[in-house]
């Protein structure tokens, strides 16, 4: 079985209305080094996939089908390898 | 003319849709989204609501609903199909509108009654309008901001496709859109509520011509 850690961000180019109301609350809060606050979405998802090959594909195709819609967000995943009865996070 | 409103999991305007629609008396009733066939409607309607919960992404998980092949099967069809609000939102996920809607420029909902200026009058959705009218919708939303990269709104102002502006734009939306419909002008969505707009007891009835633009347009088609 695998587990896939699957980080979903907005592309660069949009902006990021929740990411901009964070920063100037840590601003606020005197943390004045924050220079940029991306919110993004996090997933992890277990997967029956027995070689890291299937495993790539299928992630590949529903987080591209489902967790992001690809006019605005991109992502990057990191895949392992996970016991049958391992209990996520 | 039959009219199917589609009542998604967490949809809460799919009955003033409903209401709507008999005032103007369309024969109209609500069908849910586990079903599979429109083949005896004419016109479908996405309404206003949290289709799933608006988990993941607004119309994230609608889009995948068993009505909603019909709904494409439909649109390709050349029938009207028409989202308003979150519906506007799943037409966007499915792909039968191009672009997005995103979190609001400046984060929250925003429930107000906001101005809107007619950005084509000659189309099924606004022909009982004046040209360059202001009419007042609803609007209820945190998510409107219509998002689209720069060749999408290149082709939407070329075509015609936009079709209501915002006039004191809410939520960020690029070029103040409202509304826009697809190349073929079957497809539409906008983010205001026109159906909470239709009878005079709620103070405003400026929504009213919205519904005789559809009904003249498929009479004349019929």
């Amino acid at each position: 079985m695998y587990l896939a850690k699957i980080y979903v961000t907005y592309k660069p180019s949009i902006l990021d209305p929740q990411g901009e109301v964070i920063k100037a609350a840590l601003n606020r809060m005197d943390y004045s080094g924050i220079e940029q606050v991306s919110q993004g979405k996090y997933f992890e998802i277990k997967l029956k996939a027995t070689d890291v090959d299937a495993a790539t594909s299928e992630v590949e195709s529903f987080t591209d089908a489902l967790l992001i819609n690809q006019n605005t967000e991109t992502y990057r995943f990191d895949l392992s390898l996970v016991a049958e009865d391992e209990v996520l996070s | 003319m039959k009219a199917a409103v589609i009542s998604f999991p967490g949809s809460n305007c799919d009955f003033d849709m409903l209401y709507a629609l008999q005032e103007f008396g369309v024969d109209a009733e609500i069908v849910s989204a586990k079903h599979n066939n429109l083949k005896d409607y004419d016109a479908i309607f996405l309404p206003g609501g949290f289709s799933y919960g608006d988990y993941l992404r607004t119309g994230a998980i609608a889009r995948f609903s068993p009505i909603m092949s019909a709904v494409t099967q439909a649109a390709n069809d050349g029938k009207l199909i028409i989202g308003i609000c979150n519906g506007f939102q799943i037409l966007t996920e499915a792909g039968l509108l191009p672009g997005q809607l995103l979190t609001n420029q400046k984060p929250g909902f925003i429930c107000d009654e906001i101005a809107l200026s007619i950005a084509n009058p000659n189309t099924a959705y606004t022909n009982a309008y004046e040209a360059e009218e202001i009419i007042n919708i609803p609007v209820a939303h945190a998510e409107g901001n219509y998002y689209a990269d720069a060749e999408t709104l290149t082709k939407l102002e070329e075509n015609n496709l936009i079709i209501f502006r915002y006039v004191d734009n809410p939520n960020g939306s690029a070029h103040d859109i409202a509304g826009i419909m697809n190349e073929n002008g079957n497809v539409f969505g906008m983010m205001p509520h026109p159906e909470r707009a239709v009878d005079a007891v709620t103070g405003n009835d400026d929504g009213k011509n919205f519904f005789k633009s559809i009904l003249s347009g498929i009479l004349a088609g019929a």
